[in-house]
Order: C-alpha cells, then structure tokens, then sequence
C-alpha cells in the first residue's frame, strides 16, 4: 500500500502519456491531456507545502528561542521582562549557550515577512478593484511590496555574484593547461565581442579580414562551436533523461519514494 | 568590548538616521528598496546583522508571494471554481456560474495528500501525488527530450560538409559545418566512457574535449555578462531611483 | 607564505583582498553609469531573425508573450521585453500576454502599466492585447495549452471570463498564435516552450534569454528556434535596430543601449583582473622551479 500503489500511479500515468503521444485519440488523449490538467493544479500545493514547511521550521526555531532567552534572563534573577529588554540585543542575535535557540530573532523576520506578504496579497489590501480586483494591480499593496521588498531582495542576491565571479575569475582562472588556455581565450574573445569594446579594438581591420573581427569571431565561435559542444551535452542529457524516465515509470527508480521507515 | 558596543549603537543610528530622511526626501517605499538593497551588497564587506535579517526577510516574503500568487491564479480559479462555483462568486464572478466538474476532486484529494507531508503522521501518504507528479514528469519529459533533444538535435547535425554557392566552394559555411558534425560527434565520444580513450578514439575524444572548452569558455564570457547586467540594474536602482543621480 | 620567506610584490598580487576586486568592479559599473557612456549596437543575425520575423507579421498577427521570469533577471530580460513588445505594438499585432512564473505576473502588469498604457493610448485592452496571466504547472502547463488554452485559462488577470475577451475568440490552443515570443530565466523558459510548443505544435517560437541561458540554447537555431536575443547584448541590438527603422522610438528609453557602457568597462576590468591574476601566478610559480632547481 505503501510503495506499491505510488509505483502504480507512476507506471499509468507516465505510461498513458506516452502513449498518448502516439495514439492522440480517446482515451489516451483524453487521458493525457487530463493528467496534464491536474498536475498543473497540483503543483500549486507545493507552494503551500513550502509555505508550511517555513511555518514549522522557523515557528519551531522562534518559540525555542524565546523560551530559552526568557529562561535566561529569569536565572539572572530581579524582574526578568526588564533583563529580556536589557539583554535583548545579546538574547536575539546569538548570543544564547543553547545552540537550539540562537539566532531566534532572524527566524522572527522571517515569520513577519512571510505574515505581512501573506496578509496583504491573500486580503488583496490597497487593492482599487477589492476582492475581484486582480492580484497584482499596479496600485494594490501586494504589487508594492513585490516591487520594493521582493524585487530588490532578489535582484541584490543575484547581483552579488558579478563581485564573486570577478574574484573567482582573479583567483582560479589561471591558463594552466592547453584545454586551459582554450577556455580562457575563448573567454576573452567573447567578452570583448559582446561589447562595444570589441567592435573598436578591431574596427580598423581590413574587409578581407572581417572574420578576425572580434565581434564576427565571437557571433561565430557562439554559433559553430559553442554549439557543437552544447549540442553533444543536450543529447548526453536527452538521453540521462529519457533513461530516467523510463527506470522511473517502470518502476526501477524509486528514490522519490524515500525510504520505508517514513 | 564597550567602545565597540557603542560604535554599533551609532551605526544603528546612523542608519535609522538614513533611513528617516529618505523617507521623508523620497517616500517610504523607494527608502525600504534601497535599504534592503544595501544590506545584501553589505554582505561584500563581511556578514552582517543587516545581511542576515535582509536574507530572512527575504525568505518569509518569497515564500509568502508564491503563495498568494497559487492562491489567486490557480487555487481560487482552477480548483475551487471549478468544484463549486458559487462560493468564487465574490472573487472570479465571471465563473461562478458554469457547472461544476467533480473530476477536480481528483487533483484537489492529490494536493491534500501532498500536504500531508507537514503532518507529523503519517507523510507517505504524500508518496501517492508525489508518483502522481513524478509519473507525469517523466512521461511528458520522455517523449519531448527524445523527438526534440535527441532525434531534433541529430536531424540538425546532419549537415552537408562541402557547401557550394553558385558553383564555387563556399569556404567559411563549409568549415562551420564541419567543425558543427565533428564538434558534436568528437564531443559525444568523449561522453562515452565504456570504452578506453585511445588510438583514433583517444583523438576524437580529445578534439572532444577542445571543442567542449570552447563552449565552457563562451559559457563563462556569457556568465560574466549575465552577472554584470544584474549588477548594473541595481545600482540604476540605487544611483538614479533612489539618489537620482542618472539622467 | 611557506618557510617565513619574505613576500615579493607578485605574491601580494595573488593575495589580493577579494575587497579590493569587490571595489574595483562598483566603481566599473558605476563611473560609466554617472557619466552616462552610451555606444551604437549592430543587429546580429540570431537577434536579427526575430525582429525581421515580427516587423514582417501582418497587422493583427497572434503573437503570444510570455514573462518566465524574476526579479533576478529583470535587468537582463526587461530592455528585450520593453524593445519587443514596442515594436509590435507599432506593428499592431495581437499581443496576448501569459506567465509561466508567478513573478512573470508583476512584471507584465507593471510593463503594460509603463509601456502599453502610455506610449500606445489607442491600444484597448482586450481588443488589441490581453493578459492571460499566470498558471502553475510548468511545462505541463504548455502541454495542455497546445491542445486547449481555455482548460487552465478561464479568465484573464483582471477576472474577466476569457471567453467574453473579443481578442480571444480566435484562440482555441497555442497552434493558433502566429509567434511565440518566450522571455525566460531558466526553468520553464525558451527550452519549455521549444520542447512543448513550438515542435509539437509546429509554432513559430523565439526567445528572449539571460545571457547564462543564451549558450545553452543556440543548438536549436535556427532550426527550431526562430531567433534568440542573449543577454542585455541581444536587448541593445534589438532596441538598435528598433530605433534604426522607426525614428518615433529615438526619444524612447534604451535600458539595454544605456547599459552596454558599464557592461563593456567592467568586462575590462575583469579581463584584465584575470591578466595580472594570471602573470602573478606565473611569476610565481617560476619563482618557486627556479628556487627548487637551486
């Protein structure tokens, strides 16, 4: 009942779906197109299930910290609400011995964060068109809080990485080897071809060796070889997955299953 | 230990400082973006609290969005709407008024089962909309990869090696065409690892490995772009809407 | 350093703050920025294919937008969406806006709101084009809509039945759009939408990617993809060219021309980063033979 019953739905439904691509009439391709339909709507549970799983590990963490930070400042002794302030700063931010609690205040904003977007998207506040409105109106407070809170916290988190892939670069990219030295000459080409820069270090060369041009050499190398080498990993990956697929649906693969004890 | 207590304390304040007039010179919005925005670019200098809180914050709102955003667009009108129109009345009226479809218990009792996995008993019972998931993944999956990645991407290799254009050697799409079927063909030998990488087949895997270098090095330039194109976005944010510095 | 001895300039070098490259990099992105360093793009054949294709589209072609993407690559993708969507706006083709990420939602709410609304005030909202939104279920989603858009999309954002959206009375599934114009972030993205629409569904798709994206995706051109804009690069060139054939658009903004200034100087920077990193360790390393051989 366990294993076998998942087993089975994954044997029908991946089964009837590629039938369905040879036999696109009833029942298969109603089948499949119905299997389809309801994994869409699935899918959106696991946002839910995202949802929770942050409730239960940061509630958990949160309630822990504040147990154990009131317990610490009550074994100082005096009134302890005015040690917990006093020592909030200490308390909140790792300052506990116990491992469990520390760091309970981050939990915290995270809990205020997850409420506050909750609270204003699921209520649709600001929203001009009230409850029908759409969800992501220009005007409503959701859409606010997506462009100035989301939207930058995202960004930046991404955009620091043009600062480690500069480091990086600095620190290991070092022509150590041929294959080496053809990475990196590549590298350079494409960096200077796909600026400006590359089209004004090699403007002045002559039309008979317009090839050599940086920015044409770049268009082809990301053309002919880049592709060549991308085209032999899609297929490598093409058949990883099409391998996958099929130890999944007859039932070789069972990792996603997890183990028996749950 | 105290000197530096009270060094923090003024930054602190510096920073709530900051914060007050710009939101007094350019709204509370605008104010909280840029100061979130610098709190993660504060990261460059060491980890920090306001890194630390900014990365939380950024965590409860995101998983927040995504479910609001499931809620509205697809919870609300594609499942409830669908089992039991009238109750989405005060939402999407434009649907409260067509039939109900109890074949959307199916994908409602499969989400459920999903969320499962929160209960503390009992969460195989999420296996079962898992291999619901799963089982469609893998059938959709392999009948595209195969007509489009595998047998697509062959078809497209198959390309003529000497190309002629009006009756003389076209030389460059010629030379592209061939490094295109022997990349690929050099490339896949050396994805092959059932036989030993010597003699003819040692040379076709070690073109292979030339031609994949290349493709990591352009992989990189265009990682490097990448990069610095998300860098460039927040500092307009920050240089012209906030501090409106760019023309 | 080993056995205490003494440090030479090269090995500092080498040991370089990764603070120092940090500041060296903001400072590459934001001189060219104040001084507003503007260059002049040329269309590249894989960015040309797209903007011939819908500058060819007769008027009121279907063409399809879809936003698959975040945030984190707004910057990148953006120029390319406000470039395209102008251009067939100009063109008065049919745009039919979707999402396959829920951010996608925002950021064409907020595009029709920056772009559409004013620049093109005769452009009526479910007439002359409509946003469909966002719908879970990846490229399954895709799958259902190649048969039967109306099956997951029974409204538009703003609630309004899809079926009473006069614009949407010719679409039945995806075979129906004249073009697919997919800007995507990764998973779902341009991939998803080759894989399950544009080969099963013989539709015309073409992408709109971030630069990590862009490599990983020229094996389907042109073949199976119809064009393919990389990175703010393929924006610059395609808002080039748009300026270049509609002299209307020489006054609009130009994120991906404006942004080409910063991206050329820091490529520089870091290019030449990776020299001195380079001549560094070489230097040392023949330090270290030289004082072995000894």
């Amino acid at each position: 009942m366990r294993r076998q019953v998942p087993l089975i739905i994954t044997f029908v439904v991946g089964s009837v779906l590629i039938i369905a691509a040879f036999i696109p009439h009833y029942p298969f391709g109603r089948l499949g197109e119905n299997f389809s339909l309801y994994f869409d709507i699935i899918a959106v549970f696991a946002f839910i299930l995202g949802g929770g799983n942050l409730i239960r590990i940061h509630g958990g963490k949160f309630t822990r910290g504040i147990k154990l930070s009131i317990a610490a400042a009550k074994k100082t002794g005096g009134f302890w609400p005015l040690t917990f302030l006093i020592e909030f700063p200490f308390l909140a931010f790792g300052g506990l011995e116990d491992k469990r609690g520390r760091d309970w205040f981050f939990s915290f904003i995270t809990l205020a964060g997850f409420v506050a977007m909750l609270y204003v998207g699921l209520f649709k506040i600001g929203n001009p068109d009230g409850w029908g409105g759409n969800v992501t109106h220009p005007l409503s407070t959701f859409q606010q809080f997506y462009i100035y809170m989301f939207n930058p916290l995202q960004a930046t988190m991404y955009a620091l990485l043009a600062f480690f892939v500069a480091s990086a670069s600095y620190r290991a990219f070092r022509a150590k080897s041929p294959e080496a030295t053809i990475l990196l000459a590549t590298a350079f080409i494409i960096l200077l071809g796909r600026t400006p820069a590359g089209a004004y270090a090699t403007g002045w060369m002559p039309e008979s060796l317009s090839f050599l041009h940086v920015p044409n050499l770049a268009n082809w190398i990301m053309a002919v070889p880049n592709l060549a080498g991308q085209r032999a990993i899609l297929i490598g990956i093409a058949l990883g997955v099409i391998a996958m697929s099929l130890r999944v649906i007859l039932g070789v693969e069972r990792t996603y299953l997890g183990s028996d004890r749950e | 230990m105290e000197r530096r207590a009270i060094w923090y304390l003024l930054g602190f304040l510096v920073v709530v400082l900051a914060f007050v007039v710009s939101t007094a010179l350019k709204g509370f919005y605008i104010t909280l973006g840029a100061f979130l925005t610098l709190s993660i670019l504060s990261f460059l200098y060491k980890d920090n609290i306001f890194y630390k809180a900014a990365e939380h914050l950024f965590v409860g709102v995101s998983a927040a969005y995504w479910m609001t955003m499931g809620f509205w667009t697809v919870l609300i009108p594609n499942l409830i709407g669908k089992l039991h129109p009238p109750i989405v009345r005060p939402f999407v009226p434009a649907i409260a008024d067509q039939p109900a479809n109890y074949f959307y218990l199916i994908p409602a009792v499969l989400g459920i089962m999903l969320l499962w996995r929160l209960s503390p008993k009992g969460p195989w019972i999420s296996r079962w909309s898992l291999a619901f998931i799963v089982g469609t993944t893998a059938g959709l999956n392999f009948i595209r990869y195969m007509a489009s990645d595998l047998l697509g991407q062959i078809n497209s290799s198959m390309v003529p090696l000497v190309v002629l254009e009006n009756g003389s050697l076209d030389t460059l799409t010629s030379i592209s065409n061939i490094v295109i079927f022997l990349g690929v063909f050099c490339g896949l030998i050396y994805f092959f690892f059932s036989k030993e990488h010597k003699g003819a087949f040692g040379v076709g895997s070690r073109i292979g490995i030339w031609i994949l270098m290349i493709t990591f090095g352009a992989g990189f330039g265009y990682t490097v772009m990448a990069r610095i194109s998300l860098l460039v976005g927040r500092f307009q944010f920050l240089l012209g809407d906030w501090l409106g510095l760019l023309g | 350093m080993p056995n205490g001895t003494p440090q030479t300039f090269m090995d500092k070098v080498q040991a370089l703050d990764r603070r120092v490259v940090f500041l060296f990099i903001a400072l590459a992105v934001a001189i060219p920025l104040l001084f507003n360093v503007v260059f002049s793009e040329q269309v590249s054949p894989i960015v040309g294919s797209i903007f011939e294709r819908v500058d060819n589209l007769p008027e009121g072609s279907k063409v399809l937008l879809s936003f698959d993407y975040s945030p984190s690559t707004v910057p990148e993708i953006q120029p390319m969406v406000d470039a395209t969507i102008r251009h067939a706006a100009t063109k008065n083709l049919d745009i039919y806006i979707m999402a396959l990420w829920p951010t996608g939602q925002n950021i064409a709410d907020e595009t029709i709101h920056r772009i559409l609304e004013p620049e093109f005030p005769d452009y009526q909202y479910g007439e002359d084009y409509v946003n469909i939104g966002y719908k879970s279920g990846n490229q399954g989603l895709i799958n259902v809509i190649l048969t039967d858009l109306k099956k997951m999309y029974t409204t538009d954002v703003r609630g309004t039945a899809i079926d009473s959206i006069p614009m949407m009375a010719s679409i039945r599934n995806l075979r129906n759009f004249d073009m697919i114009l997919a800007f995507g972030g990764g998973f779902p993205g341009v991939k998803e939408w080759v894989l399950f629409a544009g080969d099963p569904g013989n539709v015309p798709v073409a992408g709109g990617v971030t630069a990590v994206s862009a490599p990983l995706l020229y094996p389907y051109y042109p073949s199976q993809l119809l064009g393919l804009m990389g990175g703010i690069k393929g924006a610059a060139e395609y808002e080039a060219e748009l300026m270049r054939r509609y002299p209307r658009f020489e006054t609009a903004t130009t994120p991906g021309l404006d942004m080409m200034g910063p991206q050329a100087v820091a490529h520089i920077v870091i290019m030449l980063f990776i020299v001195i990193g380079n001549v560094a360790y070489f230097a040392t390393r023949k330090k270290q033979t030289t004082g072995r051989g000894a």
